[in-house]
């Protein structure tokens, strides 16, 4: 079962290899640049293409960004989903890196991209993907200095995601409630399936090793602790956390602790099934009047509490593809049926609202320094994947 | 804090390897450093700058760590061309290795690991043993993996110097991220190894899981793949593990999520109590429904895993159907993984839902994707009876829309459902005959015709319609040709004008059985077919468990065992120096899309092959067609398959093989060959010497009709062959594409052309022992009466020589590996008699009874089968087990 990649292959948008590192040496540039080119060629555009392909003995993992393909290759039976997902990784890195990850980018930085991909894998294994951490030891140029003299502590802790010594003068948390409502509703008007998406965003400005406890509305929590629930609970589906939480202590007792990374990160994500009323209605109906004229009826409806304001809405209507046929004296369009009716799609935010319902009860910050951290919450819910299918 | 390296790119065209040179010598740091870059960049370009390496080289004692890191660099790609020069380098490797900054260390020993050149390993093996035991942990993390790197360029001396003992003491090593490197170096090495290396004991087990609270998410995911090959030693252990990993559900990477998923599956395989397995399975559902949510390409992979995860515990997203529904701006890949979840989860309490979602896809724009929707209907029509009607009128529903590859789907489907259903749903008839004249596919035309062939009693005016199709007969592809004959047949009606062998022979044996004997006639044509069914929960038992082992890595992103794909080759000293036991350890190519079914399990796609594409495979690239005019084949039908060409190589080792054609016959080619079963799959395992004085490409092959109608499953795949030098390549073959008429007999004649030679013509021959399917035990009754049903005429027997039984056991065991079954024994006086049973493709059974006296030469083998004429090809088989 264990399996490493190959190499790591950096390309321009025709397959290209752009700059590669050479894991293992059984996969050369110019059999992964053959390969890939053609593919490309033949594919016309990598969307529909399956990001896992076999080719002469070597699979190929490949992700898009920008006008850069991040590409894996391998011999062995290697960890698909690790591989991938460490490719969204090196994105993350090289935009913290280079703001933007693009051709020209990666030009202008290949020396840091040697380094860093040095770095991040090891023989084909993800090691380190701290972009934060690994900017404290591979600099750019205009930041280098002459000689780092041991890689942070963080690289190998057991919090590998925060340096020591970090210091601020004001100490302060901000944290994000951010609720992405999805769903879909079919065209007779039934809500085929709806879910919402949370995510705490937290930005942490704190000096020094910071011990944060965080607690939420959880029901199974409050429960646990004997407390009423009534009305205000929340029952969470399913819970992803930042690798900084204590999964163990969770699973135990429901307590959120963590030591924070610095700076902007996903504390955790939650999702929710429960079937919820759409928060914006919209109804569509669409008249064929001529072959050269037709009228759509968009009625928008919002169904939130009056106290709420729903901001920055939108309302995308599908397109249609009208094909005219110039002959004088008249003009006519041919009777096209639209190819694909393509959803309504909805955008809004609400601000100061969750649909869950859930609240923040306390975040608590210690830090051996004894400092008090002043952390500031605000909640927003707003359209994720909101479709409406039309007639 | 963008960087301008952009302008090392640049440099003057004329003499720029000697201006670099001269950078290179520089009496200025920042001017040398400036030409490594530059150097750099040319490499990165692909330029060879190889011919710089001594002043590469020059540069490499320094105190900056960033030049020194682009020297190291330079070396990993370019000590092998200049591995003389290389050693030049050692020096400076091992003073950094003891270098006080741990970055320096690290680096050094992480390169020389790299550099796959023998003097360079010699020198890394004291630096390494320093390394793993360094003070500071970066360093002992990057010496662990050094061992895996150590380990695949030379094993021996990676066990002569302990390194594999100092592995195992970094398991208990106090860092977290030394502990997770060193079992992923462990795990590989076990992988690579036959001999135990890396055994988990409980003891290991506790560490391990306790160092999963601490290591790095990539570390999580090390320990958790190489954890679920530990089998817990009762329900009460493996529930212990459970708990401990369950909370690596809640992780935000989706890799250490599957990973524990597919721990957590394995380890439920021992838990007994159900309420136990009904909680995980509740605790397993929200993580996978969430996966849902990641990134495109992670869905994927996550969706090939639920897709295993459902066919074993279908509880688990029972409820969850929803979540599959195609998002309007999902990637067509992951709509089209959705949707055969969908199919697994379709139930009659969920169908009518799902009814309309498919109805909904069906009018979408990709067409890949609306026929693979129209198509799910019918899978769901046959899959869940109660719902078949509905799943009809969707069909007819979609029929009138009108859209042409719609209709011509939802009409092979419901072919499909007529076979299932026989004689229930025939009202719909009228309304397909509508859309007869928009049919031009051959799949959906010989669908239509089917089913007036079949239903032709209840159809007026079947006669008129099938008429229609008959003008245009000889322009019809075989497929609709042969369904057209079998449907006329029916109508009374088959007198045709053909070039195609097979469709004249078929059309003469209707005609003449029509002619002396309606009633016959009207038996075979009209003959029950076999029933269709749901195939849905596709894969057997046992490859699901494998599959299942394997959650997260490509094997379950491919459905296939990790073994079918796997082409790692050990190290090129190792391949040219000793012969690999059993062919093992080198891997092929598997290149076969031949026997890619449409039933949802892709097989590993090829570059030539997309994934989705329904049932037809492309055609092969650039046909030969001067090749097939000297074989004299047809070149139509199933022939497509048998033209190849050369893409890239593949290299592979194995055992000698039997030379074929001798350099002397071959003005200076040699091939050797030999037909090989692995894993269930034939492959023609094939070598090519060059003794000529040129190199030699373009190598095609192609193989004459035989008896199995054995014909290559793909590409051949040969490199350019030097002068002096031979390749080896593993065919993967298909069977019955070319049938030769006439008996059984175990002829192959095969042609190989390449770009500079002439067709060379050698025969080989075809050897029972690779048809012999994995499937071929049989149940001791099941043997009793096959034995008993087939008449005393298909009994033949033969006396073989010159081989004697010494232990019966050790025969059976003997016969094993080549399918050959044991069933039962008995003793007749002095004589053992063995019963066994074997089978070929398509089904034919070989019941085979043994007799012999231990320690005597002289065996009586006696066999029945339905298929007698095969006899001699089956103890020509059997003598070759026994003596070799």
């Amino acid at each position: 079962m264990a399996g490493a990649a190959s190499a790591l292959f950096l390309l321009d948008i025709k397959g290209r290899v752009l700059v590669w590192r050479d894991y293992r040496g059984d996969v050369s540039a110019l059999q992964a640049e053959r390969f890939f080119t053609k593919f490309l060629e033949k594919e016309g555009d990598s969307d529909s293409q399956d990001p896992v392909v076999y080719d002469n003995g070597v699979t190929y993992m490949f992700i898009q960004h920008n006008n850069v393909y991040l590409m894996t290759a391998s011999r062995q039976n290697c960890n698909a989903a690790s591989l991938l997902l460490f490719l969204h990784r090196v994105v993350d890195v090289f935009k913290h890196y280079f703001e933007e990850l693009e051709e020209e980018s990666l030009r202008d930085n290949f020396v840091v991209v040697y380094e860093l991909l040095d770095e991040m894998m090891d023989f084909g294994y993800p090691q380190y993907t701290e972009a934060k951490i690994l900017s404290e030891f591979i600099k750019t140029d205009a930041y280098r200095m002459e000689v780092s003299q041991r890689p942070p502590m963080a690289v190998t802790n057991a919090v590998s995601w925060r340096s020591e010594g970090i210091h601020y003068k004001k100490n302060e948390v901000f944290l994000d409630v951010v609720e992405s409502v999805n769903i879909l509703v079919n065209s007779n008007g039934q809500i085929v399936r709806s879910e919402v998406v949370g995510a705490l965003k937290m930005r942490t400005y704190l000096s020094g090793m910071p011990e944060c406890k965080l607690g939420l509305n959880d029901r199974v929590l409050l429960e646990a602790q004997g407390r009423s629930t009534k009305g205000k609970a929340i029952d969470l589906d399913d819970i992803k956390f930042h690798q900084c939480v204590r999964l163990a202590r969770f699973e135990n007792d429901r307590t959120i602790s963590f030591v924070p990374p610095d700076g902007a990160f996903d504390l955790m994500t939650y999702r929710l099934s429960t079937q919820v009323k759409p928060l914006i209605w919209v109804e569509a109906q669409i008249e064929r009047h001529s072959r050269s004229r037709m009228e759509i009826m968009v009625k928008a409806r919002s169904q939130f509490k009056e106290r709420s304001t729903a901001t920055n809405v939108e309302i995308e209507l599908p397109e249609y593809m009208l094909r005219a046929e110039f002959s004088l004296p008249s003009i006519t369009a041919e009777d096209i049926v639209p190819e694909r009716k393509a959803p309504i799609r909805v955008k809004f935010e609400i601000p100061y609202f969750t649909v869950s319902g859930i609240q923040v009860r306390y975040l608590k910050i210690i830090e051996k320094s004894g400092y008090q951290a002043l952390p500031w919450v605000r909640y927003i819910t707003m359209a994720g994947e909101y479709e409406l299918r039309v007639m | 804090m963008s960087g301008h390296d952009s302008k090392y790119f640049s440099t003057t065209k004329k003499g720029e390897i000697p201006e670099l040179k001269e950078e290179l010598n520089s009496q200025y740091k920042d001017k040398r450093k400036d030409a490594v870059k530059k150097v750099i960049a040319a490499m990165t370009v692909g330029k060879d700058v190889s011919s710089l390496f001594t002043d590469v080289l020059n540069c490499m004692q320094t105190e900056n760590l960033e030049l020194k890191k682009l020297v190291y660099l330079y070396l990993i790609n370019y000590a092998k061309s200049q591995p003389d020069l290389a050693i030049l380098a050692v020096n400076t490797f091992v003073k950094d290795t003891q270098d006080p900054n741990p970055l320096i260390r690290a680096l050094a020993v992480r390169t020389m690991g790299c550099i796959r050149v023998d003097k360079i390993t010699e020198y890394l093996c004291d630096p390494l043993q320093r390394c793993l035991k360094d003070d500071d942990p970066y360093v002992r993390k990057t010496a662990a993996i050094c061992v895996a790197k150590l380990y695949d360029i030379n094993a021996e001396l990676v066990e002569d110097r302990g390194f594999l003992d100092a592995l195992k003491d970094l398991i208990s090593d106090n860092n977290p991220m030394v502990v997770a490197n060193a079992v992923a170096a462990l795990a590989e090495i076990q992988d690579n190894s036959s001999t135990p290396i890396f055994e988990i004991t409980s003891h290991t087990l506790s560490k391990l899981l306790t160092a999963l609270n601490e290591c790095t998410e990539w570390g999580q995911v090390f320990i958790l793949d190489a954890l679920s090959k530990y089998k817990a030693a009762d329900a009460r252990e493996a529930e212990n593990i459970v708990e401990r990993v369950t909370p690596r559900l809640q992780h935000a990477n989706c890799a250490v999520v599957l990973s524990a998923v597919k721990m957590i599956l394995q380890q439920m395989e021992l838990i007994t109590s159900p309420d136990v397995v009904r909680n995980l399975c509740k605790k397993m559902a929200p993580p996978l429904v969430t996966l849902l949510s990641a990134e495109p390409e992670i869905q994927y992979v996550a969706l090939r895993n639920i897709n295993l995860i459902v066919q074993r515990r279908p509880t688990i997203l029972a409820h969850e159907i929803k979540v599959f529904f195609c998002k309007y701006n999902d990637p067509i890949y992951v709509k089209m993984e959705k949707l055969e979840i969908m199919i697994k989860l379709a139930s009659d309490r969920n169908i009518d839902q799902v009814l309309l979602e498919f109805k909904e896809y069906a009018t979408e724009v990709d067409v890949d994707f609306v026929r693979k929707a129209v198509r799910a209907i019918g899978r769901c029509a046959i899959k869940l009876e109660r719902a078949a009607e509905r799943c009809i009128s969707v069909l007819l529903e979609l029929i009138k829309i009108k859209v042409n590859y719609v209709v011509q789907e939802a009409i092979i489907v419901i072919k499909d459902i007529f076979r299932r259903y026989p004689n229930t749903y025939e009202s719909i008839i009228a309304t397909l005959c509508e859309s007869l004249d928009t049919l031009d596919e051959p799949e959906a035309k010989a669908s239509m015709i089917w089913i007036i062939g079949e239903y032709a009693e209840r159809i007026d005016n079947a006669d008129e319609l099938l008429e229609s199709f008959l003008e245009s007969f000889p322009e019809e592809p075989a497929q609709v040709q042969l369904q057209l004959l079998t449907a006329t047949v029916v109508l009374n009606n088959a007198t045709v004008e053909t070039d195609n062998p097979d469709l004249r022979d078929r059309a003469y044996i209707y005609w003449r059985l029509l002619s002396t004997d309606p009633e016959a006639a009207k038996d075979v044509v009209l003959a029950e077919k076999p029933v269709i069914s749901d195939d849905s929960n596709q894969f057997d038992s046992s490859l699901l468990d494998e599959l299942l082992a394997n959650i997260a890595t490509l094997s379950s992103v491919y459905h296939k065992p990790p073994e079918t794909f796997v082409t790692r080759v050990r190290t090129l000293q190792k391949t040219e120096e000793e012969e690999f036991p059993e062919g093992s350890e080198g891997g092929y190519s598997e290149t076969s899309s031949a026997h890619a079914a449409d039933n949802g399990a892709s097989p590993p796609p090829t570059s030539s092959t997309p994934p989705y594409a329904t049932t037809k495979q492309p055609a092969p690239a650039a046909p030969v067609p001067d090749l097939l005019d000297l074989m004299g084949l047809d070149g139509d039908g199933g022939g497509d398959n048998a033209v190849v060409s050369v893409d890239q190589p593949v290299k592979t080792a194995g055992p000698p093989l039997p030379v074929l054609l001798p350099a002397a016959s071959g003005q200076g080619l040699e091939i050797s060959a030999q037909m090989v079963r692995r894993d269930g799959q034939i492959f023609y395992s094939l070598m090519f010497e060059n003794n000529t004085q040129t190199p030699l490409d373009g190598f095609m092959i192609q193989f004459n009709k035989n008896t199995f109608g054995l014909a290559a499953g793909g590409p051949l795949q040969v490199p350019q062959v030097q002068p002096g030098t031979s390749e080896r390549t593993l065919l993967p073959m298909v069977l019955f594409q070319n049938i030769a008429p006439g008996p059984p007999n175990s002829l192959l004649q095969v042609a190989v052309k390449n770009n500079q030679q002439p067709v060379w013509y050698f025969n080989d021959r075809i050897s029972l022992l690779v048809l012999f399917t994995e499937d071929g035990r049989m149940e001791r009754t099941a043997f009793l009466e096959t034995w008993k049903s087939l008449p005393d005429s298909n009994e033949v027997s033969r006396d073989i020589p010159g081989i004697v039984i010494n232990n019966v056991d050790a025969t059976i065991e003997q016969l094993a590996p080549s399918n050959m079954f044991f069933i039962a024994k008995r003793k007749n006086a002095n004589q053992d008699v063995l019963y066994l049973s074997a089978k070929i493709p398509r089904g034919i059974p070989f019941l085979i009874e043994l007799t012999a006296v231990i320690g005597v030469p002289g065996l009586k083998c006696a066999i029945k089968t339905p298929n007698p004429e095969m006899a001699p090809l089956f103890f020509e088989a059997l003598e070759t087990v026994l003596k070799s």
